[in-house]
C-alpha cells in the first residue's frame, strides 16, 4: 500500500502551507550557508581574484592551488595575528570559564541575595552594543595602563565571554539534583571536594560549551580589538579587517576557510557533548 | 509525650526550627534514641519530618535547642564531619560513577587503602545481592536495585547514625514491601542506629522498634508499634495510626482509669478508658477500632451497646467493612472477617453494636 503523504483531512490550504513553509525554510538556509560555502573553493584560486575563473568552473587542477594558504603561513603579519588570536582567546576563555562557572554556581544558590540584578549585570555585555562597550573600555582601561597590551585585551574578551559561560552552566545547574551534593557531604567529602567530585562532572558539558562560546567570541571579536589593541596585538579578525582595505587578495579567503573549519569542529564537539550530558543525566538508559 | 525505655545515644532537647523567623515549622522536638535502635518519625506530609532530618544531617541550621550524638553536641559541627549516613528519597546515586565507585566514594574520602576499599565494596555488594552489577552505572539499575545501592552506600563507612527520608516513596507497593524486609534484615544483621522518616503508617508499624508520631511541629507520642496502636495517647495518634471510629459524646461519670460517656443525640451511656479527655461534663470523642466492634447478636460478654442504623457494606476480600449511622448521623465502621457468618442487612435497619470497655478510649473533643 502506498504511504500517504498527507492525512486525508488536509485541504489545499494545508498543503500549500506545508510546501510554503518547506521552501521558505530551505531558502533561509541557502542564504545563510551559500555565502560561506562559496569562499571555500575561491580560497584555492590560483589567480589573485575573488571570482571563479574559467579553469575553476571546468575543474582544471591547474586552476587550483594552495598558494594563499602558503601565503598566510609565511606572512609574518598573519602569523602574528594567528598567534595573538590564540594567546588572547585561550587566556580570555580560561578566565571567563572559571569566573563564569563560579558566578553561575553562586547565582543558583537559594541564599543568593539580589540574584536577578546581579545576573542582569553579568549578562549585560551580551546586550549592550559592542561599540559602546569597546569605547567605554578604551577610556577606562587606558587609565590603568591596560590599553595596547595583552592583559587589557584578555580581560576585555573575558568580560565578553562570561555571559555565555553563565548561561550554559546555569542551564546545566537547573537540572542538577542538589541532593547529590548533599549526599557527597553526608559521606564525609568537604564542600570543595563534593563540588569537584560531584558537581563539576555533572555540569562539565555546560562548562565546556560555555568555554567554547567564550573562545569563539574572542576569536571573532574585532570592535574591542580595534579600540584596545596596539600594533603588536593584531588578531586574525583585525588583520582581515585591514587586509580588506589594504592588499585585497584571497589570503583572506584562506584564513576564512580555516576559521570555518574550526567553527564546524566546534559545532560537532558541542553536539557530542550534548549527547554525553543526556547520557549522564540518565536520559539514555543504555549508557 | 513519652520517651520511655531509651538510653540517650542520640538526644534532641527542645529543638525549634523556623525558616522565615516568623512561624515555627518545628515547635518543640524532644526525643531520645538508643544505640542500635530503629526509630521511625511518622507524620503527615508537611509536618516537618524532612526538616528534622536536615537539621540532624546539618543541611539546615537549628533555630534553638540542642542535638547530642553520643553525648556530644553536633549542631556546631560541619555536615561533612558528622559521620552520619543518609539515604535520599530519589536515591541520589552519582550518575557518572559506577555502582562500585559509588560504594567506594565514602571510603576514598576517608583515605582507606585501596585493597581494603575493594574488599569492603565486594562485601557490601554481596550484602545487597548485587555482586555482579558493580561495573554498571546507576541508570542501568531498576528502582529497587538503586535503593539497595543507596542503602549500602550510607552504611559502608560505619556511620554513627543513618538517616532515611522516605526511602521507599518512589517504589511501587510490591517492591516497597520487599525493601521493607530488606532494610529490616540489614538492620538486624549490622545493627546500625536509624532515624527513618515516612508518612506511611504500615511501613512504620512493620519496621520500627519505636515510632515517634510527629504533627504540628511536636512529637505527639513516641512508643513501640503495639503500644502506639493499642494505647494512643491522644486522638491525633488514635486517628493517624490504623483505622479508627470516633463517637462524639459527653463525660457523665468517672471511675479511676475509666469514664462513662453519654453518646451524642442518644440516651445510651458507654464505659471507656480515660484518654486525654477533660472532667465530667466536658465533650469528648470515643475511639473504637473497627475490628473491636461486634454486630449483635455476637459476643455475649460485652460492656457497651450502641444503637445504629445500617447504611452499606464494602466487600474488601479477607474482611467485609460495614458502614452504620450513629444517632448524630456520623459514620461508624465495623470490620468483620469474611467467613460464612458475615450477615446481610437492609438499608436503615436498626442494629446494635457491642464492644468491651478496654477497647474504647475517650479523648478530648477537637
Ligand atoms: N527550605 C525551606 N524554606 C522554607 N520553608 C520550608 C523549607 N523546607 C520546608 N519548608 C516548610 O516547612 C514545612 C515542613 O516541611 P518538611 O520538613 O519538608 O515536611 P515533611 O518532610 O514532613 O513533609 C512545610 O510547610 C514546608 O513548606
Ligand atoms: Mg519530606
Amino acid at each position: 500500500m502506498k504511504k500517504q503523504k498527507f492525512p486525508a483531512y488536509y485541504s489545499i490550504w494545508h498543503k500549500l502551507g506545508h510546501y510554503g513553509l518547506q521552501y521558505s525554510a530551505n531558502l533561509v538556509l541557502a542564504f545563510l550557508i551559500l555565502p560561506i560555502l562559496v569562499i571555500i573553493p575561491l580560497s584555492f584560486n590560483v589567480e589573485p581574484y575573488f571570482t571563479f575563473t574559467e579553469g575553476m568552473v571546468t575543474f582544471d587542477p591547474d586552476a587550483y592551488s594552495l598558494r594563499w594558504y602558503e601565503g598566510m603561513i609565511n606572512d609574518p603579519n598573519w602569523r602574528l595575528a594567528i598567534k595573538n588570536s590564540l594567546i588572547i582567546g585561550v587566556f580570555a576563555t580560561l578566565i571567563a570559564t572559571i569566573l563564569g562557572t563560579m558566578a553561575a554556581v553562586g547565582l543558583s544558590s537559594k541564599n543568593m541575595p539580589y540574584k536577578r540584578l546581579v545576573m542582569a549585570l553579568l549578562l549585560s555585555p551580551m546586550i549592550v552594543p559592542l561599540i559602546i562597550i569597546a569605547a567605554g573600555m578604551f577610556f577606562f582601561y587606558a587609565k590603568f595602563g591596560l590599553a595596547g597590551n595583552y592583559a587589557g585585551l584578555i580581560i576585555a574578551h573575558a568580560v565578553l565571554g562570561i555571559p555565555f559561560v553563565i548561561i550554559t552552566v546555569t542551564a546545566t545547574l537547573t537540572s542538577f539534583d542538589r541532593s547529590l551534593y548533599f549526599a557527597g557531604l553526608s559521606m564525609g567529602a568537604s564542600p570543595l571536594k563534593s563540588f569537584f567530585d560531584i558537581v563539576v562532572p555533572m555540569i562539565r558539558p555546560g562548562v565546556i560549551s560555555g568555554a567554547m562560546f567564550a573562545f569563539v567570541t574572542s576569536f571573532d571579536e574585532v570592535v574591542v580589538v580595534l579600540f584596545l589593541a596596539g600594533p603588536g596585538q593584531r588578531t586574525i579578525p583585525r588583520q582581515m579587517f585591514s587586509g580588506l582595505r589594504e592588499q585585497i587578495n584571497p589570503t583572506i579567503l584562506a584564513v576564512a576557510t580555516v576559521l570555518i573549519a574550526i567553527a564546524v569542529m566546534f559545532l560537532i564537539t558541542l553536539e557530542l557533548l550534548r549527547r554525553r550530558s543526556d547520557r549522564l543525566r540518565g536520559l539514555d538508559e543504555h549508557a | 509525650m513519652t520517651t520511655q525505655g531509651a538510653t540517650d545515644y542520640l538526644s534532641f532537647s527542645n529543638i525549634q526550627k523556623s525558616y522565615d523567623q516568623k512561624t515555627l515549622v518545628v515547635k518543640d522536638f524532644s526525643l531520645n534514641v538508643a544505640k542500635g535502635e530503629f526509630l521511625t518519625l511518622l507524620g503527615p506530609s508537611g509536618s516537618g519530618k524532612t526538616t528534622v532530618l536536615m537539621m540532624i544531617a546539618g543541611f539546615e541550621s537549628v533555630t534553638s535547642g540542642d542535638i547530642l550524638l553520643d553525648g556530644k553536641p553536633i549542631t556546631s559541627t560541619a555536615p561533612y564531619k558528622r559521620n552520619i549516613g543518609m539515604v535520599f528519597q530519589n536515591y541520589a546515586l552519582f550518575p557518572h560513577m559506577s555502582i562500585a565507585e559509588n560504594l567506594a566514594y565514602p571510603l576514598k574520602v576517608r583515605k582507606m587503602p585501596k585493597d581494603e576499599i575493594d574488599a569492603k565494596v565486594k562485601e557490601y555488594l554481596e550484602l545487597i545481592e548485587l555482586e555482579h552489577m558493580g561495573g554498571r552505572k546507576p541508570a542501568q539499575l531498576s528502582g529497587g536495585q538503586k535503593q539497595r545501592v543507596a542503602l549500602a552506600r550510607a552504611l559502608i563507612f560505619n556511620p554513627s547514625l543513618v538517616l532515611m527520608d522516605e526511602p521507599l516513596g518512589a517504589l511501587d507497593k510490591k517492591l516497597r514491601e520487599q525493601m521493607q524486609l530488606e532494610i529490616t534484615r540489614l538492620h538486624k544483621k549490622i545493627g546500625f542506629t536509624v532515624i527513618y522518616v515516612t508518612h506511611d503508617q504500615t511501613e512504620a508499624l512493620t519496621m520500627s522498634d519505636r515510632i515517634a508520631v510527629f504533627n504540628d511541629g511536636v512529637v505527639q507520642q513516641c512508643a513501640a508499634p503495639d503500644v502506639l496502636y493499642e494505647h494512643p495517647e491522644n486522638s491525633f495518634v488514635a486517628d493517624f495510626i490504623g483505622d479508627n471510629n470516633f463517637v462524639n459524646g459527653t463525660i457523665v461519670a468517672e471511675d479511676g482509669d475509666f469514664v462513662t460517656v453519654k453518646i451524642a443525640n442518644a440516651e445510651e451511656e458507654i464505659a471507656t478508658k480515660r484518654g486525654d479527655c477533660g472532667p465530667i461534663g466536658s465533650a469528648c470523642r470515643v475511639s473504637i477500632r473497627p475490628e473491636k466492634l461486634f454486630i449483635m447478636p455476637h459476643e455475649p460478654a460485652c460492656d457497651n451497646k450502641i444503637n445504629v442504623t445500617y447504611a452499606m457494606r464494602l466487600y474488601v476480600g479477607d474482611f467485609i467493612q460495614y458502614y452504620f449511622k450513629l444517632p448524630d448521623g456520623k459514620d461508624i465502621v465495623v470490620k468483620v472477617l469474611n467467613d460464612h457468618e458475615a450477615p446481610k442487612f437492609d438499608e436503615g435497619q436498626p442494629i446494635g453494636l457491642t464492644s468491651l470497655k478496654q477497647h474504647c478510649t475517650a479523648y478530648a473533643a477537637t
